[in-house]
């Protein structure tokens, strides 16, 4: 879409760039924001939404640090054009805990297994395990290890990561198993929900 | 009872803020600043002969370009020398922005500001810098032959000189024992570089308030009092019209404790400028080039021992490669010259090193600071020796050990304090027993025969360190109960992960006798607390922490002493639990010290129900004293000191099983144990944390980790698809043990832990892949392909 209308080009090959109105649904909320076509989703939820959990560690899409949920799918939004998410739904670390602020049991884990120190790389651990789990409530040591293995942690060894996940599955079983459940869906609704509404008609293998 | 919460297992108080998205890091602030780029020197060394921004100035959105001609001349001279030495006779600093010359790729030439990072951006595309390249000094064994000059006026690239020399105990010299020991050998080691490579880079964002003609500054650093200083001096500012504040900040490991940096610099004085807020981020290929790297050494050995192994005489000579400027001095070689000794005691010593210039980033401590490359020449050396003698590696180190009965041990050098190096405490042969216990040392030799009856090869490791913690002068702590009953500490070092916002609480929490819910944590706030020097050296508990508990413990004598009063009691028969003064053994006889905290500050005006009870016809003081007695200080708050006489030494051993494919020369590491001994323990479960984490660092810069430059000084790995980070997956479980010999240092009887578990890991890993393989291990890095091409040169050497 809009090939060469990306830029009114001046003399000096510059100019005002157009600007794209999108409409996100962000952690249930609909938001609105007019960007660039270069616009990244990072950027876009950071500085245009100021939703400034999401952290930037890269911007080539190795660190994962950026890493959010687009229809309840992990992806980097550092290597996301925010145009290109119009219309869709995003969960960021904002949107993990309960409306009441119960922390998910993945954040309830994470806390309790010591698994962060700076906190930069845990938004993008978070959401990567909040989906792993969605996806595989019990996960093996093998499976853990695969499911985090594209996201960089300079301060922990992982160890405690490892431990969290295995931890944050025995939180959500036991949840499930008591019937509360009030945390867990704030991750599994968020994630869940727009997989029947996605517009990318239920291509989701599940 | 008394909440003891020193030594538990504390969840962190940090982190609910940080799981929920409620951290605020530097990039998350300013969210209307203008931003600030950078045109980077794209050539290692090369002169500047022209800049032309006209193409950038219609970029929409331009507010600013900054050549160095652009700068007044305080903020364009070059920066500051941080840490002077004698030794260090040809210091040389960057400029903010280059004049003339650029002497690394990624220096900075141009500053632009504009409206958003995007346009900044899109300016300095379209900057046009005409450089005239020059010969770039790459590798430490260039810059030492000195064909080429890094600064013409700094002949042979060698910046720094400096020689310790330890004679024997009936004084004879290290060259002198060498020669008449038993036994002699003689090698080179190398190391290369890393970096600290935090996931957040750095970033500083600065708001200028012309009204009242002060600066607020944030930055990403580990020392927030020492950039206010530096930036109230470069900007001709009163130290009070500058406040520095580190927010969250995205991990250190010694790269933020650099400064001033220049974008620390050139920010501020842009928002001062401009009357504007202003913000720079770094982006990671910017961290790569233009932030600092370290731990490349080359290291000659000489050794002379006797039949049990114990060195009689040991000589290293060893080349540093400190980039293309020193504003960290000399730190780093001056680490690896002492602390390479370790736990041991060699009967003379004699080191000798040159710290020299290339065209690369500059090279300021990273975790570990000099101890890897030590304790790395160190502990191959006790290897070496094991081999020669054919003796178990264990019984070498053992017979070098300084013994428990040795302490205050005094190896006669001086330490990068510029004091004496005394080891105040420690039982090595304690910590070798447990580390051989844990990772079952004994019994590998029949663990390897089974894994060759299956065709794999493994192998076992062993590195002890000792590291010097807690280095001065000083670091503060001022603690302040509010008449709500909540406590609020505040100290000036800085924090990047370490979890001093609990370890702190729980001091001051065990020090008070209050709930830890009750109490909060500053740190790196310069409008809380002024004095400091920064969060490094593994010195930050100790440092801080007995400040706090130092400050603490004045709080709590004076709430006891208006608690007496109150109570008409003795204090010295009063206690402290849950936040209530009582009489011993009498809890009813009480007072809260929230209402402490009420007496103790004398008011004329009842601005809420709990003040009303402090004002001047409420209390029954006696008419004839003054409200506020001589030698008094309204308020329950209190502030002091720690100073220490020296560093206290934390040591620490790691063993490692690695396996290595006999194939494809790939190298796993399936065990690794850490015994480590950081004194009395604040949070054990953050100091495993720790221990994990430079564990995995280690693994990083022993198996994945280097700075891979081309002959003209070109980064050519300056990314992470290409720096190879560990991830999960190559990282193993680290299993620990800890002693806790108390260091009789200070008040809370600790030591630092911070860096210890990145210090012995290449020497661990080089030890349990030549044990491995049977194959001399002299140079780390190693990566399957190196291991490869080592296997085939010993092959054709046997063939």
């Amino acid at each position: 879409m809009a090939e060469g209308a990306r830029h009114a080009k001046g003399s000096t090959g510059v100019g005002t760039e157009t600007l794209y109105d999108i409409s996100l649904t962000v952690n249930g909320v609909v938001r609105e924001a007019r960007v660039p076509a270069r616009r990244l989703l990072s950027d876009c939820l950071r500085h245009d939404l100021g939703l400034t959990g999401t952290h930037v560690g890269c911007e080539h899409g190795v660190c994962g640090c950026c890493t959010v949920l687009l229809d309840g799918e992990p992806v980097r939004s550092c290597l996301t054009f925010a145009v290109s998410v119009d219309g869709h739904e995003i969960t960021t670390i904002e949107g993990l805990a309960a409306p009441d602020g119960t922390l998910s049991a993945v954040q309830r884990a994470f806390a309790e297994s010591h698994a962060l120190q700076c906190g930069f790389c845990t938004p993008g651990f978070l959401c990567t395990v909040t989906a792993l789990l969605n996806e595989n409530p019990a996960p093996s040591d093998e499976e853990i290890l695969e499911g985090i293995s594209g996201n960089l942690c300079r301060c922990t060894g992982y160890q405690n990561i490892i431990k969290a996940v295995r931890r944050a599955a025995e939180l959500s079983a036991e949840q499930e198993r008591d019937g509360t459940g009030e945390a867990a869906p704030a991750a599994t609704g968020a994630a869940g929900a727009p997989r029947a509404s996605g517009a990318t008609g239920g291509a989701t293998g599940e | 009872m008394t909440t003891s919460l020193f030594g538990e297992r504390v969840q962190r108080l940090e982190d609910p803020r940080l799981l929920t998205g409620n951290g605020r890091y530097l990039d998350d602030l300013g969210r209307d600043a203008l931003a600030a780029a950078f045109v980077r020197s794209p050539h290692a060394h090369a002169r500047i002969r022209e800049i032309n921004v006209d193409r950038a100035l219609d970029v929409p959105g331009i507010v600013a370009i900054y050549t160095w001609e652009d700068l007044p001349e305080r903020i364009g001279e070059p920066l500051p020398l941080l840490i002077p030495h004698p030794a260090l006779t040809h210091g040389r600093t960057a400029r903010p922005l280059a004049k003339d010359v650029v002497r690394h790729v990624g220096e900075p030439v141009v500053m632009v500001v504009a409206r958003d990072r995007y346009a900044a951006e899109d300016a300095c595309d379209r900057i046009e810098v005409e450089y005239e390249p020059l010969p770039a000094v790459v590798g430490i064994e260039n810059a030492v032959r000195g064909e080429h000059l890094v600064h013409p006026d700094v002949p042979g690239n060698v910046g720094a000189h400096l020689v310790q020399e330890v004679p024997s105990a009936d004084g004879r010299s290290a060259a002198e024992m060498i020669e008449a020991a038993p036994h002699r050998l003689e090698f080179r080691l190398d190391i290369e570089r890393s970096a600290s490579m935090p996931l957040e880079g750095r970033g500083v964002y600065a708001r200028w308030d012309p009204d009242d003609g002060s600066l607020r500054v944030y930055s990403s650093t580990q020392t927030s009092t020492s950039v206010r200083m530096a930036i109230a001096a470069k900007l001709g500012l009163p130290l009070p019209k500058v406040e520095v504040i580190a927010p969250d900040v995205g991990g250190g490991f010694g790269v933020k404790i650099m400064h001033p940096w220049p974008e620390e610099v050139l920010i501020p004085w842009a928002a001062r400028t401009l009357g504007r807020e202003i913000k720079w981020t770094e982006d990671r290929r910017e961290h790569f080039i233009s932030s600092a790297h370290e731990r490349g050494q080359v290291q000659y050995v000489r050794v002379g021992f006797d039949d049990d192994g114990r060195i009689l005489g040991l000589d290293v000579t060893f080349l540093h490669d400190h980039g293309a400027y020193t504003p960290y001095g000399i730190i780093v070689p001056i680490i690896t010259s002492t602390q390479l000794l370790g736990p041991y005691k060699p009967g003379a010593y004699r080191v000798e090193f040159s710290s020299v210039y290339t065209n690369t980033v500059i090279v300021t401590p990273y975790r570990g600071a000099g101890r890897p490359q030590g304790v790395f020449c160190m502990e191959r050396t006790m290897d070496r020796i094991a081999a020669y003698l054919g003796k178990d590696r264990t019984e070498v180190r053992a017979a070098n050990f300084i013994q428990p009965d040795e302490f205050p041990y005094d190896h006669r050098l001086t330490f990068q304090d510029g004091r004496p190096l005394i080891y105040d405490s420690g039982n090595y042969p304690e910590a070798l027993r447990m580390l051989k216990e844990l990772i079952g040392w004994d019994e590998f030799a029949k663990e390897r025969e089974r894994a060759a009856a299956e065709g794999r090869r493994i192998g076992i490791g062993i590195g002890c360190y000792v590291e010097g913690t807690g280095v001065g002068p000083y670091e503060g702590g001022h603690v302040q109960v509010t008449s709500d009953g909540r406590v609020h500490v505040s100290t000036g070092l800085t924090s990047q992960g370490q979890g001093h916002q609990t370890a702190f609480a729980q001091i001051a929490a065990t020090e008070l006798g209050v709930p830890i819910e009750r109490v909060s944590v500053v740190t790196g706030d310069t409008r809380r607390f002024g004095y400091a020097v920064g969060t490094f050296a593994s010195r930050a508990a100790v440092m801080s922490g007995n400040a706090i508990a130092l400050a603490c413990r004045k709080v709590r004598e004076k709430a006891l002493r208006i608690a007496a009063d109150a109570l008409e009691a003795d204090p010295g028969d009063l206690t402290i639990t849950d936040g209530i003064v009582h009489v011993k053994g009498n809890p009813s006889a009480s007072i809260p010290l929230s209402t402490v905290a009420v007496l103790a500050n004398p008011l004329r005006y009842a601005f809420d129900e709990e003040a009303k009870r402090a004002t001047q016809f409420a209390t029954a003081a006696s008419d004839d004293k003054p409200p506020v007695a001589e030698g008094e200080e309204p308020g329950l708050e209190g502030r002091d000191y720690y100073s220490p006489v020296r560093s206290t030494f934390a040591y620490g051993m790691h063993a490692a099983i690695v396996e290595t494919d006999p194939e494809t020369a790939e190298i796993k590491v399936l065990r690794y144990a850490v015994v480590h001994d950081c004194g009395r323990l604040i949070n054990p479960m953050i100091v495993d944390g720790q221990i994990h984490g430079g564990v995995a660092q280690g693994i990083g810069g022993a198996l994945y980790e280097r700075m891979v430059y081309d002959e003209h000084g070109q980064l050519l790995n300056a990314s992470f698809m290409d720096f190879l980070m560990p991830y999960a997956t190559e990282v193993p479980r680290v299993e620990t043990a800890h002693l806790e010999t108390p260091s009789p240092l200070n008040p809370l009887g600790i030591k630092g832990a911070g860096e210890a578990g990145v210090i012995p890991v290449s020497a661990v890993i080089a030890s349990a892949i030549e044990d491995a393989e049977g194959i001399p291990i002299m140079k780390m890095p190693i990566s399957p392909s190196e291991l490869f091409h080592l296997r085939r040169t010993a092959s054709a050497r046997v063939g």
